[in-house]
């Protein structure tokens, strides 16, 4: 990627991105400019902001580690043997190497193959072949001090078994950083109840990685583009629901909860409705209640830049977003549940999630509307969305006919980004 | 080796290659017909499998499921078109249980989009028990675990 060094060469391209004020009407170039991207990638993902890494539950014991990624730059998460979690960037002090591929995995210490250069899971440099030379005969120079060339330690918050971290030490607490609103609904799903992984689900979206922010900040489509939700009432217009945002409003909740009857206005002119709709296998709608819902039977939850956290009824799963340009990104999703759900739970758990993922009847298809998208924005750089639901103001509402929630996602972006 | 009469050999090659041109052909109303009304049908990343992770790509029960699932593809999911081509290898018997033949075959699926050109869509390992019924060879379970560790955006058909 040469995108640092675009953006170092043409500042003044990114004057003009945006002339208007607001945001209301979201430019294209906002999704297309590889200096726009390397300005998201400094200040947003590098920044003083927290990125997902992952579950505590991943790296179960002393020396598991799981590799991830926050924008484009790899890191390791790492326990180490006082069972606390690191997270260290995946590059040697040495000559840079990505030196680890696996994906999961546990070491005593960390190894750079090519010289063997060798850290502990704190990421502190322990020892290099040679330091002294062979035979009085080369070696480092005097003043070389291991302590000055471990790996990057990031800073990390842990919260209920859920993990984050920043390239920015002076990133404030991860608690301000969501807010109370927020973070109440992050705490009614991750309440310090043990977790357990079932499992992942990858894949690689030809659009823009905020585009994906908005799709769960979008409560207006999955009425209409998802038949499934529409038709047995898991998201409809109708449904008594919330948004809800953080003061700056970068991060947001979507909460609803199911219709049992069906308002006519909502499924008039609705094509995707389908009245007479009804499954050969109903083991797929057999939704049981949890008490920790206290009634809303979705919550989605996106804590900007990286996360979306999803109940959707009783599937669970948290969905990491890794970009990769301007123009694409990875979707990691992390399905759990926890340790105290009975086999009939977790067995349900899993077969709801026929509805989620990359083949997901109510997901695949959030994808492939992403690629569109983009299409568009690369043909038309002139062009600006409309996300006037509702009007043009950043607000909390007791309703869903709103794109409030990426206004507010836009107006905190210009003003990180200043633009 | 497992020992195999010729005869299912060439039985167990002619399933491979209708299942194969069913999707291909998108015969998708067919497609069930290749299983047994209680059959396990599921598409899993093979990080998945090997951990022994429960969450499948796909996860279906029995018929009912599949017919679903050809409900849910064919009305109601939203995906830009596309064609996709199946290459599977010579079916490999590795073992007999309980009335069932346990079978693997590699497979290879292109996938081809409105104005692309061709591109390996996803590549693994059907894993498969094969019972004989009154009409034939038919799927009591089907596996397909893939080693892609990216789905290019979103898998729609069955593979």
């Amino acid at each position: 990627m040469s995108t640092q060094t675009a953006a170092a060469g043409n500042p003044s391209t990114l004057a003009d991105i945006w002339p208007e004020p607001g945001a209301s009407r979201i430019p294209a170039r906002v999704y297309t400019s590889p200096e726009v991207y390397a300005r998201e990638l400094e200040r947003i993902f590098y920044g003083r902001h927290w990125s997902y890494v992952g579950l505590a539950a991943e790296v179960p014991e002393p020396g598991s580690f799981k590799r991830t990624s926050i924008g484009e730059r790899s890191v390791i998460m790492i326990r180490n043997r006082r069972g606390e979690i690191n997270v260290l960037e995946n590059r040697c002090a040495h000559r840079a190497m990505r030196f680890c591929k696996e994906k999961f995995g546990k070491a005593k210490t960390l190894v750079c193959p090519y010289h063997q250069w060798n850290y502990s899971h704190d990421g502190k440099l322990l020892g290099v072949p040679f330091q002294r030379g062979v035979k009085g005969n080369g070696g480092m120079p005097e003043d070389f001090r291991l302590e000055d060339h471990g790996l990057p330690r990031l800073k990390v918050a842990t919260r209920n078994g859920v993990v984050f971290a920043s390239f920015a030490q002076d990133v404030e607490p991860l608690e301000d950083y969501i807010g109370p609103a927020v973070l109440a609904y992050f705490d009614r799903t991750f309440d310090g109840r043990e977790l357990v992984v079932q499992g992942y689900s990858r894949q690689r979206i030809p659009g823009n990685w905020k585009l994906m922010m908005e799709n769960i900040k979008d409560p207006y489509h999955p009425g209409l583009l998802h038949t499934w939700f529409v038709t047995f009432g898991l998201w409809r217009a109708d449904n008594r629901s919330r948004l809800i945002m953080d003061e700056r409003g970068r991060h947001a909740c979507m909460i609803s909860q199911r219709s049992e009857t069906i308002d006519p206005d909502v499924t008039k002119g609705v094509t995707s409705y389908r009245r007479n709709m009804t499954l050969h296998d109903t083991s797929l709608l057999d939704i049981v209640v949890e008490p920790w819902w206290n009634g809303p039977t979705v919550c989605m939850t996106t804590i900007f830049p990286s996360v979306i956290l999803q109940q959707q009824v009783n599937s669970l799963s948290t969905r990491q977003i890794i970009p990769a340009g301007p123009d694409s990104f990875d979707f990691v999703w992390t399905h759990f549940g926890f340790a105290d759900d009975t086999p009939d739970m977790a067995a349900r758990r899993m077969h709801q999630a026929n509805l989620f993922g990359p083949g997901g009847l109510v997901s695949a298809d959030d994808g492939e509307v992403i690629e569109l998208s983009q299409d568009g924005f690369r043909q038309d750089q002139a062009f600006s969305t409309l996300c006037e639901l509702g009007g043009t103001a950043v607000e909390n509402t007791e309703h869903m006919v709103t794109e409030t929630l990426i206004r507010g996602m836009y107006r905190y972006w210009r003003e990180v980004m200043d633009l | 080796m497992i020992a195999v009469h010729t005869d299912r050999l060439a039985d167990l090659v002619a399933l491979y290659a209708e299942y194969a041109a069913c999707i291909d052909e998108e015969r998708f109303d067919d497609w069930p017909g290749f299983f047994t009304e209680d059959c396990v049908y599921r598409v899993v990343p093979r990080e998945n499998h090997e951990a022994g992770y429960p969450l499948a790509t796909i996860s279906l029960k029995g018929t009912a499921g599949l017919r679903d699932r050809v409900y849910g593809m064919t009305s109601t999911l939203f995906h830009a078109p596309y064609y996709q081509r199946h290459i599977v290898s010579l079916p490999r018997i590795v073992g007999n249980e309980e009335g069932a033949i346990r079978v693997e075959a590699n497979y290879l699926v292109l996938r081809t989009k409105r104005d692309e050109p061709s591109e390996v869509f996803n590549t693994g390992r059907y894993i498969d028990r094969v019972v004989e019924t009154g009409g034939g060879l038919r799927f009591r379970e089907k596996l397909c675990v893939f080693d892609s560790e990216l789905i290019p955006n979103s898998l729609i058909y069955p593979i």
